[in-house]
């Protein structure tokens, strides 16, 4: 392959990327070795956001530890918050109304079309084009709209509840939620006609960066970076948690395992949480969004749960230990992106810089979600 | 591949193995291991195709006392429901056993916990090996595994758990300098 050094480095000198740097997304550093414009080694320097969110999780109640959750990742932060209340109301034993799976669902699918939007259109910023941005903002405010109107909040969501949702949603709701569908449908062409179909931009992804199915196994990558290289695994299929296995929806995959197939693969997906969404507004039953009966003060057996979800950027799972006390003994939070971005340093091993930085951009990094 | 076979692979290397009920739990085996099985197992897992979700540890501090005090009160209470039904029989209570002498606690553990999954068969495979506190060695799995090299520098940040064999065992998260493992029960900041 043409973008790979050919003889051995002879001489070679360290450049740092980051942590203050555009393609980084925020403060990620990573040192990198060069020989001329090919990378020899790449050593990502995580911890420059690190909050230890696991030691906060033991010295506060299980119910606390809820707005945490929200600032890990927090362009998919419903799915962050399903993920910890789903593996307390398993460990506690509470039985969630019909009603309030079906508004997790819809709130956290949008929320994955918005976390979506704002991957391509950084991503495409990092490639050096500007005006995608433009658009897909444009698209995600109309989400974080939608959402507000419902949760609250338009970023660090806390809207989940043990036992249910906090809030029903308002009569405006239901139609703005199609619309948005309506409109997103429509623009979807003009983003693969403008972007997709873009021949520099084809010449940026295609066979760049390929990861291969084995190091996807080997690193414990999951999601769309999993996906793109032909592994046919999500985790709402997978272990079908809340209410996912009512609805009809495919699980985009594709083979190449190059920058251009974890492209495609967020791209469909978009139109598949799109589908989810309508059908899940079509069959949204009445009733109460909130189990009656959840106790003020929470104390589930001892032991230990894991539950996983599918976040936008990969499988995120919680293991609690329990002590049966109204504190959790010990919190570990598995994020996606952690181990995605473990094989960063040997994908890149022989590419160019630039190249580089568009399978970094392919990786869809939030790095509050890395550091924790 | 199916969970079964896997169970049987884990238990033939000496693995204590468990099945767990899969909807209360969320895994569906759960195996403890010797540290020095543990490669064995990982290795086995390797090659049935298992991918690594993730290392952790669990700090057990305070967990011996916490068990002879539960035994202890057991002993206790037993003893009192055979005096109680000795008096109501009539009879004379038998006199109260003298406590045992509290010999030396054992030493309370660490545990490092690794979870691994299927990209095909939904089977959550968690694997458990404890180390006494004194001296937490466990080794390395990145010669199989090379994702759990993170994983295993971040378990190195917040409980000291050593990996025998890691290849570049500093500070992930931490700052480079950081001497304390906060995630440890007797941790002041």
């Amino acid at each position: 392959m043409s973008a790979f050094a050919e003889s051995e480095a002879k001489e070679t000198f360290i450049l740092n990327l980051g942590p203050q740097h555009p393609a980084t997304h925020g403060v990620l550093r990573v040192k990198l070795t060069m020989d001329g414009e090919y990378i020899v080694e790449a050593e990502p320097v995580l911890g420059y956001i690190h909050r230890m969110h696991e030691k906060m999780g033991e010295n506060r109640t299980w119910a606390q530890f809820l707005p945490n959750t929200g600032r890990m990742d927090y362009l998919h932060a419903l799915a962050y918050n399903h993920g910890y209340v789903s593996v307390v109301e398993r460990a506690a034993g509470i039985t969630v109304p019909e009603r309030a799976e079906y508004l997790r669902v819809i709130t956290s699918e949008l929320n994955r079309v918005s976390s979506h939007l704002l991957w391509f259109g950084a991503f495409i910023l990092d490639l050096g084009g500007f005006s995608p941005l433009l658009y897909a903002f444009d698209d995600r405010e109309q989400i974080l709209d939608l959402l507000e109107s419902v949760t609250g909040s338009r970023l660090t969501y806390c809207y989940f509840r043990f036992g249910g949702v906090y809030n029903d949603i308002d009569d405006n709701f239901v139609p703005g939620t199609r619309a948005f569908i309506k409109r997103l449908r429509e623009r979807m062409p003009m983003y693969h006609n403008l972007v997709t179909k873009n021949i520099i931009l084809m010449k940026r992804l295609q066979e760049i960066g390929p990861i291969s199915a084995e190091m996807c196994r080997k690193y414990g990558a999951t999601g769309p970076v999993c996906r793109g290289s032909g592994i046919n695994f999500d985790v709402r299929k997978h272990e079908p948690y809340s209410v996912y296995s009512e609805f009809d929806f495919e699980v985009p995959v594709y083979d190449q395992g190059d920058s251009m197939a974890r492209y495609m693969v967020r791209m469909d997906e978009i139109e598949q949480s799109l589908r989810i969404v309508e059908q899940a507004l079509d069959k949204l039953p009445e009733g109460p969004v909130m189990a009656e009966k959840v106790p003020k003060i929470l104390k589930p057996a001892k032991g230990d749960y894991y539950h996983a979800v599918e976040t936008a950027r990969g499988s995120f799972g919680v293991r609690v230990v329990s002590d049966g006390s109204n504190t959790p003994y010990r919190l570990k939070l598995r994020s996606p992106t952690f181990s995605n971005l473990s094989l960063f340093g040997e994908a890149c091993r022989g590419m160019l810089l630039p190249d580089a930085l568009a399978l970094m951009g392919s990786l869809d990094l939030v790095i509050p979600e890395i550091d924790r | 591949m199916n969970c079964g076979a896997i169970k049987q692979k884990l238990a033939a290397i000496g693995a204590e193995v468990s099945e767990t009920e899969y909807a209360r739990k969320g895994f569906a085996l759960d195996a403890r291991v010797a540290p020095e099985q543990l490669v064995a197992a990982v290795s086995a897992l390797d090659a049935e195709g298992f991918f690594i979700e993730a290392v952790t540890g669990v700090d057990w501090l305070g967990e011996q006392a916490a068990l002879r005090k539960e035994a202890e009160a057991k002993v206790a209470a037993e003893a009192k429901a055979a005096a109680a039904a000795a008096t109501a029989a009539g009879e004379e209570p038998p006199p109260a056993a003298s406590p045992a002498e509290p010999g030396e606690l054992p030493e309370d553990a660490l545990e490092a916990v690794y979870d691994f999954n299927h990209y095909e068969t939904l089977c959550r495979v968690t694997i458990r090996t404890r180390v006494p506190r004194s001296k937490p060695e466990v080794p390395t799995i990145t010669q199989i595994y090379p994702g759990a090299n993170w994983h295993e520098r971040e378990t190195h940040d917040f409980f000291g758990i050593n990996f025998v064999g890691h290849p570049y065992l500093v500070p992930l998260l931490l700052p480079e300098d950081a001497d304390y493992h906060p995630l440890l029960k007797d941790f002041r900041p």
